[in-house]
């Protein structure tokens, strides 16, 4: 559905995006997850045809993005991040606009169904200028959900929104993901983590990872730190903890409280859990982290900075490396 | 074409609940309301002598306050769009640039045909109160001329809105540029021939007007004259708004 090669786009001297390759299929929600700045928005505005790219090619619902934009977006619906609105306007009225410019047919009809599908049909005779933030954005959706797209681009769909509203947002998007391709942008990583198949992660203006939010986690986390609780008296415990093959490092946190790094690809915690019964002490508690996202979107982001800051301060991050 | 038209749809309705629409109106019919008042007060005494140029009483101040009104009608169409962000909406929509344009300039001139209508009420009191009526072919001229003048001027708007996010610099754009070609006739006084002198006289926008289509003459020449800047000038907006996907 959304298949793109090499795309760059300059602004002048400044790189904004370089070189991104990837590809979002049907039925897949995408999360385009970097910090701001990124490119993230750029990349979305390329898709979206709204501005052609530097170099790259791409398809988006079988089009080509240069040589037939009018196509593409004729099937991509699109939430810009501000969501621009024209406040003068009622929502039916404005919605009747957006119909009327990509050209439905019955429009009345499909108007009132994206107001019911978004839940905004009971504010459908209000000013946009008077809805509350949460409210417009439901107006952008569904002006993007108008004309059924076979692609829905939405940048950063849940800024501004209450946990309410954000739970239903995301309860629409999963529903249309179901059917389409559905590509969001977002710097909040829970986000990303609880809706997408696929998660692209992007800083400077490059892809710094791709894969599934749980891959991801565990590809990063390597083995993982595990926590450890016993009751009472833990001595000669981190000894007999050492000796176990594939703990790399014990640190007491609490006298009765242990974390466990273990080495990548390992799960510890059959053994751990034996050591510790089988030593006399009593196992209170065992559990694995798992790297969030946010750790994650650190680790990957921070290589980043660092390049960045190299740049700006030499010696000092050469120090650092030593 | 379709889409244009439906862009100027929107923009029309816009007109009318913004208090721009009522503004212009009011500044419009308030001034001419003024001064058709005094000439048809001093036509009946007989201050000025020979007959009244009822289409001239109108359109004469007419045209001129059209040079400060047209920037004011046309400042926010392209300009807001760019501040707001909406014309990212309207450039992901399956739709060309032409006929945004085109649509926002229609809706102009939709409005001031509104206008117009609305100023016939003139030509009705003055075809009343003269004697033997009026000369209904020189006021067809007039208005002729006038929405083709119109047309123009709102086309050089609707360009250099698409030129700023700001809407007053577009106002003062629409305003130097519309000046210029008014006074630029200034640079070939009369009596002056050569090539130079043709060509400038030819870009005077007042003279088409003031020489041809107020007084009943309907010359060929000055209607190509005004449909050219109209088209030239919604080109010249297409390409801007065209080169803004490519900065």
């Amino acid at each position: 559905m959304i298949q793109v090669e090499d795309l760059t786009k300059r602004y002048g001297a400044r790189t904004a995006i370089d070189r991104l390759t990837f590809h979002a299929n049907k039925g897949e929600i995408v999360g385009f997850l970097g910090p701001n700045g990124a490119g993230k928005t750029t990349t979305m505005r390329i898709l979206t045809g709204f501005m052609p790219p530097s170099e790259g090619s791409g398809r988006v619902a079988g089009f080509d993005l240069l040589t037939e934009s009018l196509e593409v977006r004729k099937r991509v619906g699109y939430l810009p991040e501000s969501v621009p609105l024209y406040p003068e306007m009622t929502v039916v009225q404005y919605l009747d606009f957006m119909a009327e410019l990509r050209q439905i047919p019955n429009r009345a009809d499909r108007v009132d169904e994206v107001m019911e599908m978004v839940r905004i049909d009971d504010r459908a005779e209000s000013y946009i200028g008077n809805l509350s933030k949460g409210l417009r954005q439901r107006v952008g959706l569904a002006q993007a959900l108008l004309h059924k797209p076979e692609v829905l681009i939405m940048d950063e769909p849940m800024d501004g929104l209450d946990p309410q509203q954000q739970k239903e947002v995301k309860a629409l998007i999963r529903e249309i993901g179901k059917e389409q391709t559905v590509m969001l942008s977002t710097h909040i990583l829970a986000h990303a983590q609880e809706l997408c198949n696929r998660v692209i992660i992007i800083a400077g203006g490059r892809i710094v990872a791709e894969d599934t939010p749980e891959r991801l986690s565990t590809q990063i986390a390597g083995g993982g730190r595990i926590h450890l609780q016993v009751d009472g008296d833990s001595d000669g415990l981190v000894e007999a903890l050492r000796a176990i093959s594939g703990v790399v490092d014990v640190r007491r946190v609490a006298s009765d409280r242990f974390e466990i790094e273990t080495a990548p690809g390992t799960d510890g915690r059959a053994k751990i859990a034996h050591a510790v019964v089988t030593g006399g002490w009593r196992l209170l508690e065992l559990h694995r982290d798992k790297a969030s996202l946010e750790e994650i979107f650190l680790e990957l982001t921070k290589d980043e900075k660092d390049a960045q800051a190299s740049v700006a301060l030499p010696k000092k991050s050469n120090q650092r490396s030593t | 074409m379709r889409n244009a038209w439906t862009i100027a749809k929107r923009e029309f309705n816009h007109y009318f609940v913004s208090p721009v629409a009522y503004a212009v109106a009011f500044t419009l019919f308030l001034v001419l309301g003024i001064i058709f008042n005094f000439n048809v007060a001093t036509s009946t005494i007989g201050f000025f002598g020979g007959p009244p140029q009822v289409t001239q009483w109108v359109f004469g101040p007419f045209v001129t306050l059209m040079l400060f009104l047209t920037p004011g009608l046309t400042m926010r169409l392209l300009a807001e769009e760019q501040r707001t962000g909406t014309l990212e909406l309207l450039l992901t929509a399956p739709i060309k640039e032409w006929e945004l344009v085109t649509g926002k300039w229609l809706a102009a001139v939709a409005f001031m045909c509104v206008i117009l209508f609305i100023s016939a009420i003139y030509f009705v009191i003055g075809n009343a109160i003269t004697d033997p009526g009026l000369d209904w072919g020189v006021v067809g001229s007039a208005y002729l001329g006038f929405l083709l003048l119109v047309a123009a001027l709102m086309a050089i708007g609707v360009f250099t809105s698409s030129l700023f996010a700001n809407q007053i610099a577009a106002f003062f754009a629409t305003f130097a540029i519309s000046l210029g070609l008014w006074l630029v006739g200034l640079f070939a006084p009369q009596g002056e021939t050569g090539i130079f002198a043709e060509v400038v006289r030819y870009l005077d926008i007042s003279g088409h007007y003031y020489d041809n289509f107020i007084r009943g003459v309907l010359d060929l020449s000055s209607t190509v004259y005004f449909v050219s800047v109209t088209v030239l000038f919604l080109f010249l907006a297409t390409r801007v708004v065209e080169s803004r996907r490519w900065r």
